[in-house]
């Protein structure tokens, strides 16, 4: 991790602002070179990842996918979320106004950053949204070093 | 009405809500759900695409023949710093006119992975009954 340039600011936000930029620039400097577009995907699920700190978090909208259906494993650099979606067809007797939702099968890797500690990452679906917490590995945490008078 | 009665469901949905227009801003963007929507003798199911949508947080409004779904999300907590961005976050809403008679004591909504089933179960026909006479 590059070193924060110090540039005499008294100002902690502005600091803490400055952290925050370096910290989504390393970010984008790891992830950058997923192969995703910073567009919006095409791809299913949709992911936002989020960073409080201490862990990096996936999230993806995976709406009417059972839980157990849903299949998230990290071996050794690669995150891969694959799943399946079930439509339940309309009954003989219906018909159809509005189809809308899709149904199928889906997959998505993307590689992790060598500071994520894969062993320990973890997987919950909740009102079909489904967030992958992925803790930073103990060495690439930030650690205050104590000073020791002489 | 005409003599043929009208049985579909009519869309009226707006692509998403800016607030500023009467909307409070708190609520945010609002999203236009996807939705499937079949229709049988016994009625009409409506199922909903609400990732993220808590039973809590569902409005549900029948009146007048217009059906409103109103969903509220939680955004993620505030220390959670988006750092990559695919979707955005927010609310849904749709509504639709329902061209059938329904038994609005009868309606059965269930919520589960993220998605909402709504059965409208359409309304008996006037029945004719007997009335009695009372000596």
């Amino acid at each position: 991790m590059a070193l924060i340039r110090w540039f005499g600011e008294s100002d902690p936000w502005r600091l803490m602002e400055r952290q925050a930029e370096q910290a989504q620039r390393e970010f984008q400097r790891l992830w950058g070179n997923l192969g995703m577009s910073q567009a919006r995907s095409s791809l299913f699920p949709a992911l936002n990842i989020y960073d409080d700190g201490e862990s990096f978090i996936v999230r993806a909208e995976v709406p009417g996918v059972d839980p157990k259906n849903l299949d998230v494993s990290a071996t050794g650099d690669t995150l891969t979320i694959r799943g399946k979606r079930e439509i339940e067809p309309a009954g003989k007797e219906c018909s159809y106004h509005r189809r809308e939702r899709s149904g199928g099968e889906f997959r998505r890797a993307f590689s992790l950053p060598d500071s994520v500690d894969t062993s320990k990452v973890m997987a919950m679906v909740k009102d079909g949204i489904l967030e992958v917490r992925l803790p930073r590995a103990e060495a690439a945490k930030q650690r205050k070093i104590q000073i020791q008078a002489s | 009405m005409s003599s043929e009665q009208k049985k579909e469901i009519t869309v009226s949905a707006k692509k998403e809500i800016q607030p500023g227009s009467g909307e409070p801003i708190t609520q945010g963007v609002l999203f236009v759900p996807e939705v499937d929507i079949t229709e049988n003798q016994d009625g009409v199911t409506l199922t909903a695409d609400l990732p993220g949508v808590r039973k809590e947080d569902l409005d549900i409004d029948y009146r007048e023949g217009v059906l409103t779904l109103t969903a509220k999300v939680e955004p993620p907590p505030t220390h959670h710093r988006l750092t990559y961005q695919e979707y955005e976050v927010g609310g849904f809403q749709r509504r639709f006119t329902v061209g059938e008679r329904v038994d609005i004591a009868k309606i059965e909504a269930n919520l589960k992975h993220g998605v909402l089933s709504l059965f409208l179960p359409r309304a008996e026909e006037h029945k004719p009954r007997k009335i009695e006479i009372k000596a």
